[in-house]
């Protein structure tokens, strides 16, 4: 493709590049696709928290028990999202707990959702 | 934390759980310099306590700001505060604040990513951080209203002022606003919707 830039190409980065560097984990290494995870993303919980998770695991099997965001998850749990994504990216492809995923994004949001939220506001 | 047992995360209180209904959130960003009344605001409106989430400024953040004072290496640690209002069985608003200044711009991208849209709390003290922020949301083409909130001892402009000062269009809703009072705060979201619902629903005419 013209334009393309070089460095998308496999083998074009230089050798030693600094820049690329990862870090594999489990999840990264399955191959189910992966949910997108948004700040917004209700998590709830499909199974058990199993004795075998590690802390922050069982923990947000836990309080997924009713849905969370993924903000939420991040604040009780104190860690920041970068650091919960792969986490929770491990507990979906386990399933042990199920996305749901915010409302579409779209140039413009659906009018029936806006006036949904206005109808809500009008109750507070 | 190693020796953390997951029974020592709290996670929320009883009264603070969603039905198991809710089945799709949308959110909107309510953005403003430091001290501005964000956290105040999604206080105001949120049926929890603001809970703050965190994200770490790595090293492949940098290239957006001149990071001045800030050593090489550093791990900045940015918190945003996040409130929640559940709309209906189904349905949830998440309120994030979000700092203004253009050195936490690169939380944007996956803030904004599908939000309704924002609320920019202006900072009449500070109008150069409001000025930047409006012109990124633009760029990004994010719909905004303005809020002026109120503050004691800070100095007052008329709104046709402040709305030149900003340079701001005539069909953006600019209103007057105060963080503390819940009924100020769901009328400027409110503002919000009917904007996002004009924009919806009226297709622009070429004239």
């Amino acid at each position: 493709m013209n334009g393309s830039r070089p460095d998308n190409e496999p083998g074009a980065e230089p050798p030693g590049n600094p820049d690329r560097l990862y870090i594999l984990s489990t999840a990264e290494t399955r191959a189910r696709p992966r949910t997108h995870l948004d700040l917004v993303t209700l998590i709830v919980s499909r199974a058990e928290p199993d004795p075998g998770l590690q802390p922050e695991h069982a923990a947000v099997v836990r309080m997924c028990d009713f849905p969370l965001s993924v903000a939420e998850i991040s604040a009780y749990l104190e860690l920041p999202v970068s650091t919960l994504t792969p986490m929770l990216t491990e507990l979906l492809s386990d399933g042990k707990v199920e996305a749901r995923p915010p409302v579409p994004a779209a140039a413009l949001p659906d009018v029936r959702i806006l006036e949904a939220v206005m109808h809500g506001l009008q109750k507070l | 934390m190693d020796y953390r047992s997951s029974e020592s995360y709290a996670g929320p209180r009883s009264e603070d759980t969603l039905p198991a209904t809710a089945t799709a959130a949308v959110k909107v960003v309510i953005v403003g310099g430091f001290g501005v009344g964000k956290t105040t605001l999604v206080g105001s409106v949120s049926e929890i306590r603001p809970l703050t989430t965190e994200e770490t400024m790595t090293q492949a953040g940098v290239g957006v700001d001149d990071l001045a004072g800030i050593e090489q290496k550093t791990e900045t640690t940015v918190a945003m505060d996040f409130g929640r209002i559940s709309i209906n069985d189904q349905l949830v608003l998440y309120l994030f604040g979000t700092p203004g200044q253009e050195r936490f711009w690169f939380l944007w991208n996956g803030l904004f990513e599908g939000a309704l849209g924002a609320v920019v709390l202006l900072d009449t003290r500070r109008m150069e951080v409001s000025y930047d922020v409006i012109g990124r949301l633009e760029e990004r083409g994010v719909p905004f209203v303005v809020g002026v909130n109120a503050f004691p001892g800070a100095p007052r402009y008329p709104m046709s002022e402040l709305r030149a000062a900003m340079d701001l269009d005539d069909s953006v809703p600019m209103i007057d606003c105060d963080a503390r009072d819940r009924a100020s705060c769901r009328d400027i979201l409110m503002a919000l919707m009917r904007y996002l619902y004009t924009l919806t629903t009226v297709s622009p005419e070429p004239q």
